[in-house]
């Protein structure tokens, strides 16, 4: 008899001790650090001291609000896209997909097998003056003749939704995979044509597939730098570049800290709001 | 019953790919009867139910619902609601919500919608659940939930896919009752689906045994059981001795063994020769000579089951098995070896053709 057999209501813990270890080694730890930074003051020649400085938030927010807004901005813009052009890709595969579904799953997962960076380097591309997509718009008059679409609030959500869709769509997918077909057989029954049946019955049964992944697209999209730089100007700066730029070029720890912990607290407080209006719907009719 | 057919389908085939589910199929289902489907898995049972719900579009052939034609329509415009194997519950919804849901689709009023939601749970027995979900209940009341929520709307028709198939047995012969006693309430006409023999004959006014893609035989649970038309459905209805062998005469039948059987007037039903089977079922067999058509054979096998004993008999035309009721106490049953006659009359035979 082994130890682990005579107590085993250890087990549980003993399988949850490798994410509790995770969790602390690379959260709680680096978050204790970032909150205890964000309340420094000095400067990077002369060393940061700890000074209950609680003017880098006021200072921080102060400056940044315009970033700090414009990412929450693009994030939701982006994740509403993303959502728009992933929900029915997403219920196609699950309900038309037949035996090609897993196909279609991996091509919708095909660009991460390709660097993040080189893909947003290669919108630039798609996006320049010059290129393909600029000068079609021209052509049909929409763009106007020095109009651009690199280099514009339009360049940098387009990248976001793009870069963000797979973890939009394979959450909706495994929500609408689980929808019992029959239901929906049963609300036509019961008189619903085919959209009502979608909007009473396999709708509201996706929805905890529509949180996951409106989550997980919106909460890397809000911290994102990498599309604002690339795709976009000073003019279209997020607050992940301000934080990055504070960070790593200017070692302005302090206040990078206080920005990243104020965004932190600004994804918390619209993921409490999110999550509280699905959950009435989902109790509703 | 009711001249007027509430359901009725014309020469209607179904094809999946090269699989013939329902094959040029024609029937006719009285309004206000409980009508059963009844055939061994894979029979085309479901297909059809489905095709009268609009869930299937026949290859070939025409739906009507009373007079008019429904084929190609989808299910939401057909009067018809369907009791669904696997119930098909909303998970997301109340049980009130669920019951609610035809009413609301179909624009009837807040007041009426709740008044009749009540009324139908009321009925099957869930007054007071309204606000529970439908995991929250057990097999049984998914199962009234799912009765409720099709009846509500008053179809023209209901349907039921094998409605009691999950649910254990006592349970299942409750609900057999109850299904009964809210069809005889509602007089709304039921198409029941299932292959268990003993529900179909206990709930249904007539009954269509189905036999790969078509009707076998249709007509009462009683001469279903007394006149099978053909061997499969002698031998799915219940228990039946078939012998073998040749007709020899308006009403007489030359067996195996040389002995002639008579067999009642029209039951050769025109035959003037060829290869038949003469039916009789245990429960017929008399263990004495009294009848007209007499056998003799030796007790090979006995079993003492409370109600009856059953005797397999080896006769020199075939193994029969007979029941005798234990109407007196103490009757005493025979011990294997005993030598013994049977006897049967013709009106308790029916011909089938030879198998
Ligand atoms: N959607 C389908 N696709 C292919 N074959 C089917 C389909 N539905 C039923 N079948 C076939 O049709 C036949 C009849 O099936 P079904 O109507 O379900 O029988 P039952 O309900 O009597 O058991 C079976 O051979 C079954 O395999
Ligand atoms: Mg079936």
């Amino acid at each position: 008899m082994g130890f682990l057999h005579r107590h085993r209501w250890l087990t549980p813990y003993g399988l949850l001790a490798a994410g509790l270890g995770w969790l602390a080694v690379f959260f709680v730890v680096p978050m204790y650090y970032l909150a205890a930074t964000s309340l420094k003051s000095g400067d990077i020649d002369f060393g940061y001291a700890f000074t209950w400085a609680w003017g880098n938030y006021a200072h921080a927010l102060g400056r940044y609000q315009e970033q700090l807004l414009r990412s929450l901005e693009y994030a939701g813009i982006a994740t509403l896209a993303a959502f728009l052009i992933s929900y029915p890709l997403a219920y196609w595969i699950a309900f038309r997909g037949g035996r090609w579904k897993n196909v279609l799953l991996l091509l919708v997962i095909a660009p991460f097998f390709v660097t993040y960076l080189i893909r947003t380097l290669a919108w630039q591309t798609i996006l320049a003056d010059d290129g393909p997509v600029a000068g079609f718009l021209r052509t049909i008059g929409v763009l106007g003749a020095d109009g651009r679409l690199l280099a514009t609030s339009f360049a940098v959500v387009a990248g976001i939704t793009y870069n963000f869709l797979p973890f939009m769509a394979l959450p909706l997918y495994a929500s609408l995979e689980q929808v019992d077909k029959r239901l929906v057989e049963a609300a036509e029954d019961l008189y619903a044509s085919r959209p009502v049946a979608f909007f009473k019955v396999t709708f509201p049964l996706s929805l905890p597939g529509v949180f996951a992944g409106t989550m997980l697209t919106f909460i890397p999209a809000a911290g994102d730098f990498i599309n604002a730089q690339l795709l976009g100007t000073p003019q279209q700066a997020m607050i992940g570049n301000v934080i990055q730029s504070r960070f790593l070029v200017l070692n302005d720890y302090p206040e990078a800290s206080a920005l990243s912990l104020v965004l932190m607290l600004a994804i918390v407080g619209i993921v409490v709001v999110y999550a509280r209006a699905l959950g009435t719907e989902r109790l509703g009719t | 019953m009711s001249a007027t057919a509430d359901v009725r389908l014309e020469r209607v085939t179904k094809h999946f790919e090269d699989v013939v589910a329902v094959d040029d199929l024609s029937l006719e289902i009285p309004s206000g009867s409980f009508f059963a489907m009844l055939g061994p898995s894979g029979c085309g049972k479901t297909t059809t139910l489905r095709m009268i719900g609009g869930f299937e579009q026949p290859s070939e052939g025409r739906i009507f619902l009373g007079e008019s034609d429904v084929t190609g329509l989808p299910p939401y415009r057909r009067a018809v609601n369907t009791v669904f194997q696997s119930y098909a519950l909303f998970p997301h919804l109340s049980l009130f919500e669920n019951v609610a849901f035809g009413l609301r689709r179909k624009g009837v009023k807040g007041d009426e919608v709740k008044k009749r939601t009540r009324e139908m749970l009321e009925l099957v027995g869930l007054g007071g659940f309204e606000k529970r979900r439908p995991r929250q209940l057990s097999g049984g009341q998914q199962q009234r939930v799912a009765l409720a929520r099709a009846l509500v709307n008053r179809p023209r028709v209901l349907l039921l896919d094998e409605p009691l198939g999950a649910l254990d047995l006592k349970l299942r012969r409750q609900m057999q009752l109850e299904l009964k006693r809210i069809q005889n309430e509602l007089k709304i006409t039921f198409v029941h689906v299932t292959h268990d023999q003993e529900e179909a004959m206990s709930m249904a006014d007539q009954i269509a045994i189905m036999n790969g893609g078509r009707i076998e035989q249709l007509g009462g649970p009683a001469d279903l059981y007394e006149k099978p038309a053909t061997a499969f459905v002698a031998g799915f209805l219940g228990a039946s001795n078939l012998l073998d062998g040749e007709v020899c005469g308006a009403d007489a039948v030359r067996i195996a063994d040389g002995t002639v059987l008579r067999v009642a007037a029209g039951a050769l039903a025109g035959r003037t020769g060829g290869s038949v089977a003469v039916g009789v079922r245990p429960e017929k067999l008399r263990l004495d000579a009294s009848g007209v058509n007499v056998l003799r054979g030796t007790v090979t096998e006995t079993s003492y089951v409370g109600v009856s004993t059953q005797y397999i008999v080896e006769t020199p035309a075939a193994d029969l098995v007979v029941y005798v009721q234990n109407a007196a106490p103490g009757a005493g049953t025979l011990a294997p070896g005993s030598a013994v006659s049977l006897s049967f009359d013709p009106e308790v035979a029916f011909v089938v053709d030879h198998v």
